[in-house]
């Protein structure tokens, strides 16, 4: 399965796939020394991203969540890369400075967590192994 | 997006790392909100600067950002940093966090941004004229930058800010288009708002009306005849956070009003939503419980701070009480004796930074103040209540 969506931030990764339908906060939501999801009622609560391919709708939350992407890329802690249905600025952002290959317009639906994942963020290609 | 080829050149890297990341944050931001374009931008502010707010993580790449050879391109000034950069120990400021913020604010000046730590850059020099794109960050300044001044931005956050400073340009969307700048809701005041903390209130009463509605639109405000510099300050700062507004326009006050009829769609504004808006933010207390004034959010215009000295001349205050204003305004404010005075009553200057900034969470149970703004951040970021006064009063609390 391939899909061609939009590059946010330049690079290539391959990973897990760890996929929520519902939106992520960064800042507050994300552990950033341990990568763990820490949101109260999220999906993912209790799960760690650090090393995986992240795909979920679309970010929230405060614009200091840039700086927590950062902070976790810093700590070893970061996703590989970050799959989006639709980017929005805290995400893209934090993507972009902290080296995080990021694409979206994505049909995030048809990817499931635990599918190996191949993300070549300057085609914008996604493939499912 | 189309792009220049001197854009093209930034991207690929021609002037350093620093550069090239800004222009791939503005060349995404484009991207996804569909921008055609980038422009120029004549001036920016950016916020992300208290240590309070940026912390670890945020150092660290604005230091790694000035390492790679950041340079700013055009006239940019900062956001209130954590604490007065000249008197941090008067504040009670703690070593640590005056280090990590003197690192803060050296990374920006070393890459060529203005050091004036204020929210009111258009008070000093950094002051957009009509129709100029720039990109500012900080909510209040954005909203006066695109209302009274007429210039246009969007909201910027802290990173796509300093993107713009490196690059000197940003994506043409939002804002920046003449259509999204058209109003869509006409509101009717109905009656007489005179001062700074009636301004405040009437960005509560209309920032909530707006914010619950489903659709957001530009409102198009009548029935002010009259609004001071200081006024509109303290609106567009209760609007922006409140209300979530970057824009408003208000006939016979605002440039971009007499460029649209007022929208069909309307909504009225009483005496009572004013005075349901005061009761929301001021909490029935003693003035024994009061133990913290402040005045300045916005940071206080030169005006005000003759206003203080005046009511302060020859008294005594008995609480803690900051006067917050820009580095700038300050200097002019020691020229005219107007520090002295202010000082000598026992009030304090916190320059550089604000009550909304600064890391004083536990050291306040009450404040008073004449601000909508800094009411909402008292109580959510720091858990004070608050008391909500004219301006006049706020400093007669600190002498009783």
């Amino acid at each position: 399965m391939i899909f061609t969506g939009r590059k946010i931030s330049p690079g290539s990764a391959e990973g897990q796939a760890l996929v929520t339908s519902m939106g992520i906060s960064f800042f507050g939501g994300v552990d950033p020394t341990t990568g763990q999801v820490v949101e109260k009622g999220h999906a993912l609560e209790g799960q760690s991203i650090a090393g995986k391919v992240l795909v979920f709708p679309t970010g929230k939350g405060s614009t200091v969540g840039s700086y927590t992407l950062y902070r976790l890329k810093k700590a070893g802690m970061a996703p590989a890369a970050i799959l989006n249905a639709e980017a929005e600025t805290i995400t893209a952002v934090g993507c972009i400075i902290s080296d995080i290959p990021c694409v979206d317009r994505i049909p995030i639906e048809q990817i499931a967590s635990g599918m190996r994942v191949r993300v070549d963020a300057e085609s914008g290609a996604v493939e499912v192994l | 997006m189309e792009l220049t080829q001197e854009e093209r050149q930034m991207l690929e890297g021609r002037d350093g790392k620093a550069t090239r990341k800004a222009m791939e944050i503005l060349v995404a931001l484009g991207a996804i909100y569909g921008a055609d374009r980038l422009l120029p931008a004549v001036s920016v502010q950016i916020a992300g600067v208290s240590f309070d707010n940026l912390g670890e993580a945020g150092l660290e790449f604005l230091s790694e950002m000035q390492a790679e050879g950041g340079k700013a391109r055009v006239l940019t000034t900062l956001n209130p940093a954590g604490m007065d950069i000249e008197n941090w120990q008067t504040m009670g400021i703690d070593a640590d966090f005056a280090l990590n913020q003197q690192r803060v604010i050296d990374a920006y000046a070393g890459m060529g941004i203005v050091p004036t730590c204020s929210c009111t850059p258009y008070l000093f020099g950094n002051l957009p004229h009509y129709g100029e794109h720039i990109a500012w960050a900080e909510s209040s300044a954005v909203c006066y930058a695109n209302s009274v001044l007429g210039a246009r931005t969007n909201r910027e956050g802290g990173p796509s800010a300093l993107a713009s400073a490196l690059t000197g340009k940003t994506p043409n969307y939002g804002l920046h288009l003449s259509e999204n700048r058209r109003p869509g809701l006409t509101v009717q005041v109905e009656t007489q708002v005179s001062g700074t903390r009636a301004f405040g209130a009437l960005g509560v009463a209309l920032g909530k009306a707006i914010e619950s509605r489903k659709l957001k639109a530009i409102p198009y405000i009548r029935g002010i005849s009259q609004a001071s510099l200081e006024e509109l300050k303290s609106f567009c700062a209760s609007l922006a956070t409140y209300g979530g507004l970057a824009l408003f326009h208000m006939e016979g006050i605002t440039p971009e009003s007499a460029l649209f009829p007022a929208p069909d769609e309307s909504l009225t504004i009483s005496q009572g939503d004013i005075e349901d808006a005061i009761r929301f933010l001021d909490a029935p207390l003693a003035a024994d419980e009061v133990d913290f004034v402040s005045l300045g959010c916005p940071h206080l215009s030169l005006n005000e701070i003759a206003r203080v000295a005046q009511q302060l001349n020859g008294r005594k205050v008995t609480k803690t009480f900051w006067i917050t204003t820009a580095r700038p305004t300050k200097r002019i404010a020691d020229q005219m004796g107007y520090t002295a005075v202010i000082e000598a009553a026992g009030a304090v200057f916190a320059t550089d930074t604000c009550c909304v900034v600064a890391p004083i969470k536990g050291r306040f149970k009450v404040m008073v103040t004449d601000s909508a703004k800094a009411c909402y951040y008292a109580a959510a970021k720091n858990n004070f209540q608050t008391r909500f006064l004219p301006f006049d009063e706020v400093i007669e609390e600190a002498l009783k």
